[in-house]
């Protein structure tokens, strides 16, 4: 998978993605070891905050405002931005947004950028877009510099080179950065990255980032992160270039309060971001001189249409439901083939692609909960992944080749059973019946079925199905009404 | 009281010994107990593989057979948890005010079968005697959708003779997930094998659960693997008396 970009377009669906992620126990061992270490963290400080409950439902209640009046705080956000001197545009798509980073890049009169880590620019394949034209993107994120350095492709929102370890690392850098005696322990590596970045820092006049919030409220960009990295990128260039989809305006200043309370316990176990940065437009002789905002659509205005899939765009990006997924933990990021991956890929990226492409996503989960459970901002990913489940249904069953699709047929047929108890007790009957050829006994004279044919062997793949028991309970029920008890 | 029993179509088919022992226990705890014959099934498989449509009906079902109870006992908590999560949702998007008045009127008497005893009637010990060592997962839906903590812990300490062992993990998912199962096939093993290395890494001779489902899941594969361990619903150990041997 590295190397080509993650996209819903091209990625294979994902049981077969999956397949392939599970029999790499590397990458298994380090996204479970990481996971655990992050999650373990996260307990700790939340268990800390005696009002963690209250600070959720804030944070919920801030979200779900927003989206409420988006296009209110949006507007004011552009007219505050621009009037502390930053220039303001909007790109209804990818493709719009990309032409605009470019042309903005181009008229900064550079052909390299450094960049701090941002998912929206993975979302759109800006740094391909870039490169197409001349421009050569630096990554200054030490993960996002391990997945460029790497060719690979990011694995978490988070942690984005979550699925290697040190050792990998360490292997990557001693080739990129032409370092054969490199040492191996984190500060070596460290080192390593900080030789390599200090040059593109002083060097390179334009900066690319991503935003965590827009606060409309003051016009300002919000940034959090752990390595300072980023706070370089916005405070050295002459040029810095924010890219942020539309989703993540704030209405004041003051929910920042409760959002950066949230955010970086969830993220990364952490009370507080070591960095959290702030600007607000330009100012003379300090930082960047010239500042730009690119406010991206890309489909969230039609999740935002979507009554039941709305609350998807509440998303702060903290990634704790992708480290609490067990799917995510046995399969990594990559398998969900879009550079969103775990619970909120599953219900974001088919959205983002308008249900097209990416359609075994929203099954990619067992619904167990555990998203919900660990959300900052109560953003209940089973029912979303319930609703797109159903949306893909409805696509798949409609006009004439919903007619051959064997599943819909049964579940058709299922349903009719449970319409009426009499053919209910006839398909009770019917199942034992049909099951007596699969049955063996074992030794204890209990029958078992261990295989069982089409779409159902997956069941029997690693598991046995005991046979129908010769009574039902509602039979048992009768007869002992009968008999009196 | 007079409780009135869903016992879910997947109980009633596979799982008929599950059933019984709810009426075991609930009659032991002199308590009448009535089954409803017209039902059949809460719609969960339908509802969360994507066939809303198809479950609909199972809505006014459930309303039709049990409008008059006075408590309505299910022994799994994911079916509980489909009504509780999914029914109003559902007679609304039908515009059946009716229904959904009934459904709001109704759902406050489910209980799912470990949350009625503790729960509905206060209690932790129904009496049971089992002499094993047995473990406890517990069941997604059961946690989460209707948090029901430690109220199945707390029943088995109470049961004479047990030798109860906590399970590793236990908050993990099985693996099961309904449909999941068959269509994420090899992700659901990679779950299920890290779920019954814990349970056999407890020693226990049987795993229990409040759900049939993933213990459906566990115990084909500690069968697949020839393990000698069982698994068994909960109703079932509260079931147990001093003349029972399983
Ligand atoms: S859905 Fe919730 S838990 Fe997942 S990344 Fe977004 S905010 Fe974090």
């Amino acid at each position: 998978m590295s190397g080509v970009a993650l996209d819903p377009k091209t990625a294979p669906v994902f049981p077969m993605a999956a397949r392939t992620a599970l029999a790499d126990t590397q990458m298994r061992k380090n996204v479970r070891h990481a996971t655990d270490v992050i999650q373990a963290k996260r307990a700790r400080v939340v268990a800390e905050m005696p009002d963690w409950q209250q600070l959720r439902e804030a944070g919920k209640q801030i979200r779900q405002h927003t989206m409420e009046h988006l296009d209110f705080y949006l507007e004011q956000f552009e007219e505050n931005c621009t009037r502390a001197g930053g220039v303001v545009h909007w790109a209804r798509d990818a493709e719009e947004a990309r032409k605009i980073v470019t042309a903005l890049v181009k008229a900064s009169g550079s052909d390299e950028v450094i960049k701090i880590k941002s998912m929206t620019t993975e979302e759109i394949h800006l740094n391909d877009a870039l490169e197409a034209a001349g421009i050569h993107a630096y990554e200054t994120d030490l993960a996002e510099l391990i997945i460029q350095l790497g060719e690979d492709q990011p694995s978490h929102i988070v942690v984005p080179a979550l699925h290697k370890n040190r050792q990998q690392i360490r292997e990557i850098f001693q080739r990129k950065m032409n370092l054969p005696e490199l040492g191996e322990t984190p500060q070596d590596l460290a080192d390593a990255a900080r030789m390599f970045l200090r040059e593109k820092f002083l060097r390179i006049k334009t900066g690319v980032s991503g935003a965590n919030f827009l606060i409309a409220e003051t016009g300002g960009v919000c940034i959090v992160e752990s390595e300072g990295n980023g706070r370089m990128c916005l405070t050295l260039p002459e040029t810095l270039i924010t890219i942020a989809g539309i989703d993540k305006v704030v209405p004041r200043f003051q929910d920042l309060e409760v959002l950066l309370q949230l955010l970086p316990r969830s993220a990364t176990g952490e009370r507080m971001n070591p960095y959290n940065s702030i600007w607000t437009g330009v100012k003379p002789g300090d930082g960047p001189q010239t500042f730009h905002v690119v406010l991206m659509d890309n489909a969230r205005t039609d999740i935002l249409a979507d009554k039941e899939g709305r609350q998807t765009l509440n998303c702060i990006r903290c990634g704790a439901c992708q480290n609490a997924c067990p799917v995510y933990r046995q399969t990594g990021g990559q398998a969900y083939g879009s550079v969103y991956a775990g619970p909120i890929g599953a219900i974001l990226t088919p959205q983002l692609q308008q249900m097209h492409h990416a359609q075994s996503l929203p099954f990619a989960s067992s619904l167990c909960g555990a998203c919900y459970e660990v959300c900052p901002v109560k953003i209940n990913i089973p029912e979303v992944l319930i609703h797109l489940r159903a949306k893909v249904v409805n696509q798949n069953t409609a006009g004439i080749t919903g007619l051959f699709d064997f599943e819909a047929a049964a579940m058709t047929a299922m349903a009719m059973i449970f319409k009426s108890e009499r053919r209910f007790r006839a398909a009770q009957r019917l199942g034992r019946m049909a099951e007596t050829p699969l049955v063996r006994k074992d030794g204890q004279g209990v029958g078992w079925i261990s295989w069982l044919p089409g779409m159902l062997g997956g069941w029997t793949q690693v598991r046995d199905l005991q046979e129908m028991p010769k009574e039902t309970f509602r039979d048992w029920w009768e007869r002992r009404g009968k008999n009196g008890n | 009281m007079r409780v009135s029993l869903f016992i879910t179509c997947y109980n009633d088919t596979l799982f008929p010994e599950t059933g019984k022992s709810v009426v075991k226990v609930l009659e032991r705890l002199g308590h009448s107990v009535e089954f409803p014959a017209g039902q059949t099934c809460c719609g969960q498989m339908h509802y969360n593989t994507g066939y809303q449509f198809e479950a609909m009906p199972l809505v006014q079902r459930f309303v039709d057979q049990f409008r008059g109870a006075e408590a309505v006992v299910v022994p799994s908590s994911s079916c509980v948890a489909m009504m509780k999560d999914h029914y109003p949702k559902m007679a609304a998007s039908l515009k059946d005010e009716k229904l959904r008045a009934d459904v709001d009127a109704l759902l406050p008497r489910v209980y799912e079968f470990s949350e009625f005893l503790t729960r509905g009637l206060g209690l932790v010990d129904v009496g049971a005697y089992y002499p094993h060592r047995v473990t406890y997962h517990a069941s997604c839906h059961g946690l989460r959708n209707l948090e029901l903590g430690d109220g199945p812990l707390r029943l088995l300490k109470a049961v004479r003779g047990i030798d109860l062992v906590p399970l590793e993990g236990l908050e993990q998912c099985c693996g099961f997930g309904g449909t999941f199962a068959i269509k994420n096939a090899e992700v659901s093993s990679a779950m299920l094998s890290e779920k019954t290395t814990a349970v056999l890494n407890t020693g226990a001779e049987a795993c229990t659960a409040c759900d049939n489902s993933c213990l459906m899941h566990i115990q084909g594969a500690l069968h697949r693997q020839k393990t000698g361990v069982k698994t068994v619903h909960l109703a079932e150990i509260l079931a147990g008396d001093e003349g029972t041997t399983r």
